[in-house]
């Protein structure tokens, strides 16, 4: 049986060590906090890096809110500021301080969307909590490749500072959507003989980003496949794991088209080419100086291509950590481990062959359009399933409300809510009402707000210890779940309302300019007011994580007496992670086993059955 | 002990290799040949525009396959590397084939 | 504190982690090729008839420089193998040749291929004002033929300055390629493997008869876009490639092969991997842009 770590040998010029002997706080300020290798350390500057991003992209959108609920009035206080710093006028609309210009609300739609994708969701679910919790699940030293593990950290913060930089840009950032649809977003910004514009550094950002992505997926996937401590076998995995892993793959092979659609607009915008321009396109009443003979339905597909898949990437490492959070304050296994495990791989696998459903309204004939409603309502099957593993694993479960468990508990119908309303939009025939309105915002912000929002929550909760040794306070951070819940709902449920209205998406003036807006235009106002007083709750949620790191509750190993592997070692674990060799026993929810002494049961104990997750039978 | 130097020769590979060496000049002679073949047959009418393409693809096909079996050692690869290459071979005919079919089906209108 | 199975298999997968890391990486690059090669078909099925050119690429030095990549991958598989039978002086030498030809392939595109295409003019004229320039396009001829129309006339211009200046009414071609001044050719209805000569011909265009016209740029045609993008990407490909061996040909690679040389060997298989993929590519691109 081979050893899983090497603790006890000294290799003081192997391939990946640092010179052996040192302890890694020996290694000085930049290589311990800056440039260093070591998973733990990635994982939270991924998890600091990407939960700034997920802030700031919560003011782009509470900015936003005032313009949906006061068209046209300045805002006050904060508008004169923006007034002065923001480019272009874009808070100065005609000359008044604190007025929105529509090319700036445009901006702030596009980078908020980018911002909270790319920068936030995948930085904080995939790479954070992956870098950190995998290695030490999987009873692994570290990642297979720490190096190219610190250089895709380095590129994500890169392609976010150009994404933030673009900000300051003449013309302002992008204002093309975050889906950069041609030919718009070809000839945006090009009134300024400025090559590098807001528009075009969008374009280069998402090349740092995807690069990230796809280094930060190599080796998460080699990871799992190669350094799974002995004994752990592929059904002896947390689901944590599981979804981690194809979560990974999903980025490695869909992110690809992408980047060559990136390139592609690109030169479009640098070079003058025509790749998504056909011929006659005009712009301020002149024809454009282009070969012509290009598709913008090719940058849609390409787009897509990578955009659908992107969506189960922001939902897999939620659902993953909801399994840990529940099977742990259940006091249970999870039920249908097997069932989630297939459920969650047909997902990875279908989503790459559903993506023209965000395309309906193109023009695509009959079969084509029947092929994508065919998958996109074959999808809804595993998820469907997953959500059933775990609404069913609280049966019989000895329920105890921490704060990650009233995350996790309220995630569950949120995510049922946001994955229901999403049957409408498969069928080409409803979506041609639904598409561009405000339901689709509310059918996908249930899934990623109070879905993995309130997963990351939960994961911060209860990882925090973890990785600090201490606990976040309880008694604050249940008054941030239960403000953010009710906020959650009084923001998004309405925008169904104003959806089946047909009230359109990317309106500048809150929809006022169509009569069939006016009975669902009301809604703003309480829309905008509930996302305000959401803001104000996160800074509960901000001052607790930094107080409780000096003042939290010092814990141990296990403070939540769980049994998967990382509780085995200590908080926060050393370099290296494990004080001895590990080796696993068991399935990774061994709860109230019949017999046992106490409620729960280690992967790695010796002492104690040994099983694999399926093996009671749920 | 996985990641211990090794200063003797590994024998048993490195015979292997060395029957192999033989095997990869051949291969690279043939590959140049079938250099020279395709660009000789491109000048060859075949008829249609479409045939010619189907002779140059085919043999390109070839050169790969003869580079990806022997050069990158595919051809005693280990599974697992097997099951990514399926995998990525059905998602990149699936964005072809199902961004022609949308191309190739639009609504058409019979004004 | 060490990562297991840098060197030596894992006993399940029969694989060591480097090896894993860049078949997944190549899958990736599959997928971004992919994407490309299908924008180049979906790209090149949709031009107007005459929009997408042919003949215009030197298909002696392409098929130079695609020897030149065979060759290179040839001798980075001979330096794996003489590192796997410790061979160090001979894994210098293959892996050598491996760099100076990849380097060769990027100094005969970057410095013949691309500048010569870029002082190369075309002009697309107007469907109204084809048959103005019959004597250069040769229309009935083709179409008495079952040939495609020729649309564009390419050349060399005589003040390529001049070129910037708007209120220019005309182009004036100070040399034309042999398929306009020759239209009626037979030689001229398809591409020659070897390049004709240009033939010094003074040639007035009106631009009131030009629907486009670009040096040979990337904005120039789909074709020129898609040409310039994948060769462009696929050199940047080489030359990360290059790069990575001439790291492990300098005395690092030597330093790691006295601490582990099985380890040199599979750093230098990887890197041969990625390498044979950049030749795959290429073995596509080539027919694709410079015979069909």
């Amino acid at each position: 049986m081979e050893t899983s770590t090497a603790i006890h040998s000294h290799d003081p010029h192997g391939p990946h060590g640092h010179g052996g002997h040192e302890e890694h706080h020996a290694l000085g300020f930049w290589r311990t906090y800056v440039f260093s290798t070591d998973h733990k350390m990635i994982g939270i500057q991924y998890g600091i890096t990407g939960l700034c991003f997920l802030f700031f992209g919560f003011c782009l959108m509470m900015v936003m809110r005032w313009q949906l609920a006061y068209p046209g009035q300045a805002l006050p206080f904060i508008g004169k500021l923006l007034a002065n710093v923001v480019r272009n006028d874009g808070m100065n609309a005609g000359g008044v301080p604190g007025v929105m210009t529509a090319d700036f609300y445009n901006s702030l739609g596009a980078m908020h969307g980018t911002i909270m994708v790319f920068l936030g969701i995948v930085p904080v679910a995939f790479a954070a909590f992956g870098n950190y919790v995998v290695p030490l699940q999987i009873g692994a030293p570290d990642m297979t490749f720490p190096k190219i593990n610190m250089a895709s950290f380095h590129s994500f913060w890169v392609g976010g500072l150009i994404m933030l930089v673009s900000f300051f840009c003449p013309t302002g950032p992008a204002k093309s959507g975050w889906t950069s649809y041609s030919p718009l977003a070809d000839l945006a910004d090009q009134s300024t003989n400025v090559i590098f514009n807001g528009q075009t550094l969008w374009i280069l950002g998402m090349v740092f980003l995807i690069t990230s992505s796809l280094l930060g997926a190599v080796n998460f996937v080699t990871t799992i496949i190669q350094l799974r401590a002995p004994g752990m076998t592929w059904m002896r995995m947390p689901f944590f794991c599981w979804v981690q892993l194809i979560t990974a793959f999903i980025l490695l092979l869909a992110f690809p088209p992408l980047e060559a659609a990136s390139f592609m607009q690109l030169m479009d915008r640098v070079f003058g080419t025509s790749f998504f321009l056909p011929h006659g396109v005009t712009l301020n009443s002149h024809l454009v100086n282009v070969a012509g003979g290009g598709s913008p339905l090719l940058w849609q597909h390409l787009f897509w291509f990578l955009a659908h898949p992107e969506v189960y990437v922001l939902i897999l490492p939620g659902l993953g950590i909801i399994a840990e959070v529940l099977t742990n304050n259940t006091r249970r296994p999870m039920w249908g481990y097997k069932a989630a495990v297939f459920a969650a791989l047909g997902i990875g696998f279908l989503s790459f062959i559903v993506w023209a459903h965000h395309m309906y309204l193109t023009g695509m004939g009959a079969a084509v359009s029947t092929f994508f409603q065919t998958t996109t309502i074959l999808i809804s099957v595993p998820s469907v399933i997953i959500l059933t593993c775990l609404l069913l694993s609280l049966w019989g479960g000895s329920i105890r409300f921490t704060v990650p468990m009233l995350f996790a508990t309220a995630f569950l119908p949120e995510f049922g809510i946001g994955g229901l309303t999403g049957i409408p939009l498969a069928f080409n025939s409803t979506d041609l009402y639904l598409h561009d309105t405000y339901y689709i915002i509310a059918h996908f912000h249930y899934i990623v707000a109070p879905g993995t929002i309130f997963a990351i929550f939960a994961g911060v909760y209860y990882w925090y210890p973890k990785a600090s040794g201490r606990m976040m306070n309880e008694f604050w951070g249940k008054v941030h779940f239960w403000g953010t819940m009710v906020c959650m709902n009084i923001v998004f449920f309405p925008m169904f309302l104003q959806g089946m209205a047909g009230m359109h998406r990317r309106g500048f003036d809150g929809g006022a300019t169509y009569d069939l807006n006016k009975p669902v235009i009301h809604w703003n106002t309480t829309i905008s007011h509930a996302a305000w007083t959401m803001g104000a709750f996160q800074l509960i949620f901000i001052f607790n994580f930094f107080w409780s790191m000096k003042f939290g509750k010092k814990v141990g190993n296990n403070p939540w007496n769980s049994t998967t592997l990382e509780w085995s070692a200590p908080s926060p674990p050393p370099h290296g992670n494990f004080l001895e060799p590990v080796a696993i026993y068991r399935g990774p929810y061994e709860y109230s086993v019949p017999g046992h002494p106490v409620d729960f049961i280690p992967q790695c104990d010796p002492q104690g059955p040994r099983t694999d997750a399926g093996a009671h039978g749920h | 002990m996985e990641n211990e130097p090794s200063h003797a020769p590994d024998h048993d590979t490195a015979h292997h290799v060395n029957k192999h060496v033989k095997g990869y000049l051949m291969v690279g002679g043939l590959l140049l040949f079938c250099t020279a073949l395709t660009v000789f047959l491109s000048y060859v009418n075949f008829g249609t525009q479409k045939a010619n393409i189907v002779v140059a693809m085919a043999l390109a096909t070839f050169k790969a396959g003869c580079v990806a079996a022997i050069f990158m050692h595919l051809k005693s690869e280990k599974w697992t590397i097997y099951r990514f290459l399926l995998i990525t071979a059905i998602f990149a005919t699936g964005l072809f084939l199902l961004t022609a079919l949308a191309f190739h089906d639009p609504i058409r209108l019979n004004f | 504190m060490e990562i297991p199975y840098t060197v030596s298999a894992r006993p399940d997968t029969g694989l060591y982690n480097a090896k894993i890391g860049i078949w997944l990486f190549l899958a990736s690059e599959v997928m971004l090729f992919g994407g490309l090669f299908s924008a180049y078909v979906f790209l090149r099925i949709g031009a107007q008839p005459g929009y997408w050119p042919h003949g215009l690429l030197n298909v002696p030095v392409g098929t130079f420089n695609t020897a030149v990549l065979i060759a290179s991958s040839v001798t980075v598989v001979l330096a794996w193998a003489s590192l796997k039978m410790r061979q160090f002086a001979q894994y210098k030498i293959w892996m050598g040749i491996t760099i100076l030809c990849g380097l060769l392939f990027l100094i005969v595109k970057l410095t013949y291929e691309w500048p010569a295409k870029f002082h190369h003019f075309g002009v697309f004229i107007k469907k109204e004002a084809l048959a103005k320039y019959e004597p250069y396009l040769g229309n009935n001829y083709l179409e008495a033929k079952g040939l495609p129309e020729r649309v564009e006339i390419t050349g060399d211009v005589e003040d390529e300055a001049a070129l910037k200046d708007d209120t220019a009414k005309t182009y004036v071609f100070k040399a034309i390629d042999a398929v306009n001044a020759e239209p009626i050719n037979p030689e001229s209805d398809r591409p020659t493997f070897l390049p004709r000569p240009l033939v010094e011909k003074k040639v007035v265009i009106d631009k009131a008869d030009v629907d486009y016209a670009s040096m040979f740029y990337p904005r120039h045609s789909a074709y020129f876009s898609a040409y310039f993008l994948i060769t462009g990407l696929h050199g940047l490909h080489v030359l990360g490639g290059l790069i990575v061996f001439t790291y492990f040909w300098l005395p690092v690679g030597a330093n790691l092969y006295k601490r582990n040389p099985e380890h040199l060997a599979n750093r230098i298989e990887v890197a041969g991997l990625f390498w044979h993929f950049v030749d795959l590519v290429w073995i596509f691109v080539f027919p694709l842009f410079y015979l069909l």
